[in-house]
């Protein structure tokens, strides 16, 4: 299967040539498959956050190749680069981050708006979207009118909206109770196996990334294990 | 577009923000659309009160040299006639006049002659009225075109047979007769040493001037009561004029026609030392004066934009503090794919919304406010639709100007930080 994220070497440095300079990821080599289910576990500090940045191209390596579904992301300018996020990726944040005062809809439909999608289709695929994740009755409410797992399911109907090729969940059940986290987890399942999606789950859960197809754990910005995974979901952790 | 509803979205969410933002923009734009709108209607009224003496008059007045040139204009505005402190000998004969009018037969339509006898009352029992006795010659009513609401005018058989009639205000018929009819009455009148009757043969509707504001009350008003002009001049024993009122006939160029008749009229006093004549058209004085106003507007105007200048840097600082609260939205957005450009659209729109609905109140309050002034100054106001499409653009581009600062810091954030943001 073709590689859809393929980064070599990846090296990212803060304070670069200052006397505080600071290395987070330490030439990481990572490759995904198109369709695969991974998860990324890490202690806080590992660099898990900044692996998600470069991956999700809102931050760029210092050192190292990045390729995403086989565009040169190193190479692209700011403006390309907002087209890609606005295309070919999903994010969904532990904090939701839906934007205040506009209905669930609307959130939904911004995506597709930067996009230059007609409004027409714009508010049929949200309509669809927030359907699939059994959000259909409150496309009218705004956020703070959701709870945390509607909050969740709208984000992750958002993510979808320009169907991206990958999904970047960052800790996306941190905010959220374990019933309304299994709730979110199925969705992720249902959106790897019935739509195809590449999903990168970043977690410090470990329960969690069990049941996703491979596990990257690192530690002090370098990958320290990779192991398969692929428990079935929802089911307790064999001790 | 998306954005204006996602502008217009914000601003309900923050009404007592929005408000406190926009009070500087009402403020500014208001208090411009109102100077223009009180300065329109002036100028507007001055106008028609100009051309209602006719814009075609042409005023021809003896002027001391050296004298200050704005008491000249001021008497002669008044249209104070002969007498007072001129020697007889200097006055503007009938003579002379009579030689302007067969030199000029196309050009002259009419030659206003008015002879001020001086301020009076009449009274009868408990009822008075005050006055000014003037003499005017038929060719007067051709000039300042008086409202007749019954009876006739002075008439050249008056003047011949130097008739004692009068043609009073209704103001004074109102006051000396109430509901009875005045015409054939004959009211005594006392006007400085001279005290006679007159037989009432006309009466006109008295108009307020706007530009000679009235201090006394409607009782006290004093109106003009016109005699016969030879009658008033057998009365003050005054033999020419100082001031008169030319008529020039359709067609005819009064700026031009002016300079002319002045010159012409001059040639009589080329030797005198005391005296010189002066000649101006009612046009080129009305242009004086709409020049005037103008400069007034443009100048209170001036003072006005810089409230308009305090009201932007307002916007522009609520739209910082905006920008700084809404930090992870622009985050956020970014991370779904917003360039810079978009968020810089976004913010820029939104101010500019801002501003158009703060504009748009101001500009309804300036045109209240100032139809309200003209109202007070008894002078239509009609804000015009260009104003009006000027001030929404103008609004606008505080709106783009102010905003495009905080749009770009914005646009420009780094969206890993914005979305850190707390």
């Amino acid at each position: 299967m073709a590689a859809m994220i393929e980064l070599k070497n990846i090296i990212k440095r803060y304070y670069v040539g200052q006397p505080n300079e600071l290395e987070v990821l330490r030439g990481m080599d990572l490759s995904v498959n198109e369709g695969e289910f991974i998860s990324v576990v890490g202690e806080s500090g590992s660099g898990k956050s900044t692996l998600m940045n470069i991956i999700g191209v809102l931050d760029r390596a210092t050192e190292g190749s990045y390729f995403l579904d086989g565009i040169d992301v190193g190479a692209q300018p700011d403006k390309v680069l907002s087209g890609i996020r606005n295309q070919k990726i999903g994010f969904v944040f532990q904090t939701f981050n839906l934007i205040g005062r506009i209905t669930a809809r609307r959130n939904v439909e911004l995506p597709m708006l930067y996009n230059h999608l007609p409004q027409r289709e714009r508010s049929a695929r949200a309509k669809e979207l927030l359907e699939m994740v059994g959000m259909a009755e409150r496309e009218r409410h705004q956020p703070n009118e959701l709870s945390g797992g509607q909050k969740q399911r709208v984000a992750i109907a958002r993510a979808m909206a320009n169907d991206p090729a990958i999904i970047l969940a960052d800790e996306p059940t941190g905010a959220l109770d374990s019933v309304t986290g299994r709730l979110v987890m199925d969705i992720f399942h249902d959106l790897h196996r019935r739509h195809g999606k590449t999903i990168v789950l970043i977690t410090h859960s470990q329960e969690l990334a069990e049941e996703t197809q491979r596990i990257i754990t690192l530690r002090d910005g370098n990958i320290i294990a990779e192991r398969a995974g692929g428990r079935q979901p929802g089911k307790e952790a064999s001790a | 577009m998306e954005n204006i509803l996602q502008a217009f979205t914000s601003l309900l969410a923050n009404k007592t923000r929005a408000l406190l933002t926009m009070l500087g923009i009402i403020i500014g734009i208001g208090s411009v659309i109102a100077i223009f709108t009180l300065g329109d209607s002036l100028t507007g009224s001055l106008t028609s009160q100009m051309s209602s003496f006719g814009v075609n008059n042409v005023t021809i007045s003896l002027q001391q040299t050296g004298e200050s040139s704005l008491q000249n204009l001021r008497g002669s505005m008044l249209g104070y006639g002969g007498g007072g402190g001129i020697a007889e000998k200097d006055l503007i004969k009938e003579s002379m006049l009579t030689e302007l009018k067969n030199a000029f037969p196309d050009e002259i339509a009419a030659v206003a002659l008015t002879d001020s006898v001086g301020s009076g009352k009449t009274a009868q029992g408990r009822n008075y009225a005050n006055l000014s006795l003037t003499g005017v010659n038929p060719d007067y009513f051709l000039v300042s075109d008086p409202d007749l609401l019954y009876g006739r005018l002075i008439g050249q058989r008056d003047m011949e047979g130097l008739r004692k009639v009068a043609m009073v205000s209704d103001k004074l018929v109102k006051n000396m007769f109430g509901g009875e009819k005045p015409l054939g009455k004959q009211i005594t009148i006392t006007a400085g040493n001279h005290v006679d009757s007159y037989t009432i043969v006309g009466v006109y509707k008295h108009e307020a001037s706007p530009l000679i504001p009235n201090t006394a009350s409607d009782k006290d008003i004093s109106t003009a009561v016109y005699i016969p002009l030879s009658t008033a001049m057998r009365v003050t024993g005054t033999t020419g004029f100082q001031s008169l009122t030319l008529m020039t006939a359709g067609g005819v160029d009064s700026v031009a026609f002016a300079e002319t008749a002045g010159n012409y009229l001059g040639r009589f006093y080329s030797r005198n030392l005391d005296y010189r004549v002066s000649a101006f058209s009612m046009e080129s004085m009305l242009s004086t004066m709409t020049d005037m106003l103008n400069t007034v507007s443009v100048a209170i105007a001036a003072i006005a934009a810089i409230s308009l200048l305090v009201g932007g840097i307002g916007v522009m600082n609520i739209m910082l503090v905006s920008i700084t609260e809404r930090t992870r939205e622009i985050g956020t957005r970014k991370a779904i794919g917003a360039t810079n450009g978009q968020i810089r659209i976004q913010f820029i729109v939104e101010s500019m919304v801002i501003c158009l609905v703060g504009g748009l109140i101001g500009m309804m309050l300036g045109i209240a406010l100032g139809a309200g002034g003209a109202a007070l100054l008894g002078t239509p106001a009609r804000p015009s639709p260009m104003m009006m499409l000027g001030t929404a653009l103008f609004s606008m581009a505080i709106g783009v100007f102010f905003g495009y600062y905080p749009a770009n810091k914005a646009a420009k954030l780094d969206p890993i930080e914005a979305l850190r943001y707390e």
